[in-house]
């Protein structure tokens, strides 16, 4: 079948798509970590804790398909990246499954027996089902941009020298699993900011000034610690762009500073780290002054803006090899066929959009505070 | 390649993906169920059906939370564990997967919040609405990832690119429509109608012999009695399709679940019972019926069907010629332009997965004994102990459905729910659907190998590079984890089922105080 869009175009987009998915988990499924994350600091007793979980209760699992998908759509559009990057992290991914088997679980369960044990047990761990997701994949993004520890055999199988989990929580990576946590903290608090009353909102107020004043700090320093003390990568030599999938045929250096060279070619990147910056002062800013609706679409661009400067640092790498640099891959090399691309993106750009519309319906039908007295009178229906 | 990491991935793959299937058949059963129960709600206005299935979905969510958790372990696993398995096909099998998040998962995820939470925020007819679309997400969700398992059955729609190493998609349709994924979604989708048919069933049973809650237990029992007559025909009428498609595609298979030693005369007669000796390759005490497995398989009188014997003597061609194709391959990577290599790889690509069988006791099959490719012809024939007694009691499973579902649709038509001998023998049947459901995964996976992909790669290949330590640890992990879980889901399951619909559903009280007092809540009962 002759394919009507160029193959280097097709793979730019799924760059961008595959971006956009990683951003929608971000932005949707993370103020779901943030609220669990946020569930032993801003709920005293039960019925507040309760507020809090119905919050996020009839949401969440729609919002973690972002996840599911970020997952297929590496598998479907960037093979080798799924490949590599999955089986690289093993025991951190190992972590964040088990994390993410009891949010559903401890959502549906807790409020199914009534003894303060269980319900306790429960409320865990739906904060550690926040918690190490947050905290993996801020420490995941934080190894990306140091290199990943494999080489490729002549056949493309993914080698791993290293990768055990206290090779990956070296001090940079720790930062950004920090960034990470700090900016779900702010997101959630300025859902919880839209969705409850009374001490919970006050409580998450608070929340979303700390989170937004970590941010700014720690993604500032994480910049710096880019700037001046990382080498980043950078490719010498390379085929065409619409080339074979072969990520041997590069050549690809270290180099001081590398991860900054695209903000100076292309000064419109600037925009990712500066929408960083200016949603988490709007998120703080409206909350100040009881905006919460716009509060919450300030930390939401908070999120989108620090998620997409990783990606846009990052290019075209998609993961870099510490072990043989020019066994990195990059989204001009480790794409699936021509025709793989074409298809999905074609099913991408029809059905994501109802998918969006049937999203916005869904949250419109549930629009409106989760109240105490609401908890009280429909206990046996909620969560 | 660590023999260890395939092992212990392999187990660690089979263990989390039919614990997974526990669930997974209950969410596709159940949710068709509340949707035909609040189907009769809207329509006639009976409040107990719409209490039938607020109930009946309280036991639909417990069930379904566990589903969502041991759901994403799949997705993940492929590229933890089958790392090269993913590169070497992600172009084809990847589609699938992502399609199945983008069309079927977002439903069924984003509309069950609003099917538990929305009962006072919409209207009777768009809750109905809400509860249809997570029916047909979790079905269409089965659709995606059979047609990935079908695709491991029988790869159509690709082609082998020397250029890339790997395999690639060629036609879509042809995946989507490929005949093996089509009759495994419907025989594998009725299996999970007979399993929320049955559990309706034996939960309604159990209220009829105790005598409470019987005029909702009554209506529970006649629906999922009809549903679940028509859903165990469709699983024999359709497995038995499934058996005609493994004919054309999976021979091997089909005659190790027949013990079929050698090719017999057409039509080939079926053994309904015996002892298969792997030594020897014979079947000891045999009962045979005459004919029957030459129709179910090829429908026809006169079509051979080939024993393991001369299946093994044609894969011993299609080792040496995927020599061959490998060599091939191996002359691309050096010289890419080579016209004499490719000319030598489009005559014997069809058998390359063959020659990748012989990297299992060497690494350039290139230097191959005849003796070694004997052993991988060898090689090729699945345990056939196992798959032989496993798909006997699935299919005596099968047809006992159809027994129990026959009887319970007369008793419901005659209002005859107090016979005791058959509302126990519903009980009874209760853990059936499930055993049945895991044994016909089991023939189905444990049948394929020793192919990950049939004809194309061996499953010993497919790992990754990660250490025994490693997939250990996730291992234990995952058992510990999901036996935990599983007791607490037992433990629920029985709490809310013996406390019943009469004592889950809102007090009456409560209902009437709520009427109008909550302005956030628009009442529109």
């Amino acid at each position: 079948m002759a394919v009507p869009i160029p193959y280097e175009i097709l793979r730019l987009a799924w760059w961008l798509l595959l971006g956009l998915v990683l951003i929608g988990f971000a932005v949707m499924d993370g103020f779901d970590l943030g609220v669990a994350i946020l569930l032993p600091f801003v709920a005293r007793g039960d019925v507040e804790r309760r507020v809090v979980i119905n919050s996020i209760g009839p949401v969440w699992d729609g919002n973690q398909v972002w996840l599911i998908l970020g997952g297929g759509a590496a598998f479907a559009a960037f093979p080798p990246l799924y490949a590599a990057a999955f089986s690289g992290f093993y025991i951190p991914l190992l972590l964040v499954l088990a994390a993410l088997i009891l949010r559903p679980v401890g959502f549906d369960f807790r409020n199914k027996v009534a003894s303060p044990v269980w319900r306790l047990g429960w409320d865990v761990a739906l904060f550690l089902g926040g918690l190490v997701p947050t905290l993996v994949f801020g420490v995941a993004i934080g190894n990306l941009l140091l290199g990943v520890p494999f080489r490729l055999s002549e056949e493309l199988r993914p080698i791993y020298t290293g990768g055990a989990l206290f090779d990956l929580l070296t001090p940079f990576p720790l930062l950004v699993g920090l960034v990470s946590l700090a900016m779900l903290v702010m997101h959630g608090a300025a859902y919880l900011g839209l969705k409850t009353e009374g001490a919970v909102e006050r409580r998450s107020r608070l929340a979303v000034y700390g989170g937004a004043a970590a941010v700014i700090v720690l993604f500032s320093l994480a910049g710096w610690l880019v700037a001046t003390a990382i080498d980043g990568y950078a490719v010498v030599a390379a085929p065409p762009h619409d080339a074979p999938s072969n990520p041997l045929t590069k050549e690809v250096v270290l180099r001081a500073g590398a991860w900054l060279e695209n903000y100076r070619i292309h000064p419109w990147m600037i925009a990712g780290p500066a929408l960083g910056y200016a949603g988490s002062l709007a998120a703080a800013g409206f909350t100040v002054l009881g905006r919460r609706g716009l509060a919450f679409l300030g930390s939401a661009a908070a999120v989108f803006g620090i998620v997409s400067t990783a990606g846009l640092s990052l290019f075209p790498f998609l993961l870099p090899s510490r072990d043989v640099p020019s066994d990195s891959l990059t989204l001009w090399d480790a794409s699936s066929s021509q025709l793989t691309l074409f298809i999905m993106l074609v099913a991408t750009v029809v059905v994501l959009p109802i998918v969006a519309s049937y999203t916005v319906f869904v949250y419109r039908t549930l629009r409106g505070k989760v109240t105490a007295g609401h908890i009280e009178r429909h206990g046996q229906s909620m969560y | 390649m660590n023999a260890d990491v395939i092992e212990l991935s392999r187990l660690q793959f089979a263990l989390t993906a039919m614990y997974h299937f526990l669930f997974v058949p209950l969410t596709l059963g159940l949710s068709f169920l509340l949707a035909i129960m609040e189907s009769v709600w809207v329509m006639t206005g009976r409040t107990v059906w719409r209490d039938m299935t607020r109930f009946w979905g309280k036991l639909f969510g417990i069930n379904f939370a566990m589903g969502v958790a041991t759901g994403i372990t799949m997705e993940f696993q492929f590229g933890t564990n089958w790392a090269y398995y993913s590169h070497f096909v992600g172009d084809i099998f990847g589609a699938p997967l992502a399609l199945e998040g983008l069309t079927a998962f977002f439903l069924e995820s984003t509309f069950v919040g609003l099917f538990f939470f929305g009962w006072d925020r919409l209207r009777p007819v768009t809750h109905l609405a809400v509860t249809w679309l997570v029916a047909f997400g979790s079905s269409l969700s089965a659709v995606w990832i059979l047609i990935a398992n079908g695709w491991m059955q029988n790869p159509v729609g690709s082609a082998f690119n020397p250029d890339t190493v790997r395999m690639e998609l060629t036609s879509l349709w042809d995946v989507i429509f490929n005949p093996v994924a089509q009759a495994k979604f419907v025989h594998t989708a009725s299996a999970g109608y007979v399993t929320g048919s049955v559990f309706v069933l034996a939960i309604s049973a159990w209220y009829l012999l105790r005598g409470r809650d019987v005029a909702f237990a009554k209506r529970s029992f006649a629906v999922a009695a009809a549903f679940g007559l028509a859903s165990a025909l469709s699983v024999v009428v359709l497995g038995d399709e499934s058996g005609y498609v493994a004919t054309e595609h999976q021979k091997m298979k089909i005659a190790g679940i027949e013990a079929m030693w050698d090719t017999e005369s057409a039509p080939a007669a079926f053994t309904l019972f015996g002892i298969p000796d792997t030594e020897a390759r014979i079947t000891r005490y045999a009962v045979r019926i005459p004919w029957v497995l030459g129709l179910i398989a090829t429908r026809s009188l006169d079509q051979q069907l080939p024993g393991i014997r001369e299946l093994v003597a044609h894969d011993r061609e299609r080792v040496a010629s995927g020599l061959i194709a490998w060599d091939a391959v191996r002359r691309l990577r050096h010289d890419p332009a080579d016209p004499q290599a490719r000319e030598q790889l489009a005559r014997h690509v069809h058998d390359l997965g063959y020659g990748f069988l012989l990297r299992r006791w060497i690494d350039d099959p290139r230097a191959a004994t005849p003796e070694l490719i004997d052993k991988a012809a060898q090689s090729t024939v699945p345990g056939v102990l196992p798959l032989f007694f496993a798909f006997r009691v699935m299919v005596l499973f099968g047809a006992w459905f159809i027994v129990l579902f026959a009887m319970a649709v007369w008793a419901a038509s005659v209002r005859a729910f107090d016979r005791r001998w058959l509302l126990w023998a519903a009980l009874l049947s209760l853990p059936l659907p499930w055993l049945a459901s895991e044994l016909g995964w089991f023939v189905a996976e444990y049948g394929r190998q020793p192919w990950v992909i049939e004809g194309v790669m061996p499953t010993f290949l497919g790992g990754s590079t990660v250490g025994p330590a490693r997939v250990w640890t996730s291992l234990a992990v995952f058992v510990a984890f999901y036996s935990a879980l599983l007791v607490i889901e037992l433990f629920l399951m029985v709490k809310f089922a013996r406390l019943g619909p009469s004592a889950t559903g809102e007090p009456p009280a409560a209902r009437a105080r709520r009427a109008g007092a909550d302005a956030l809540m628009p009442e529109q009962e």
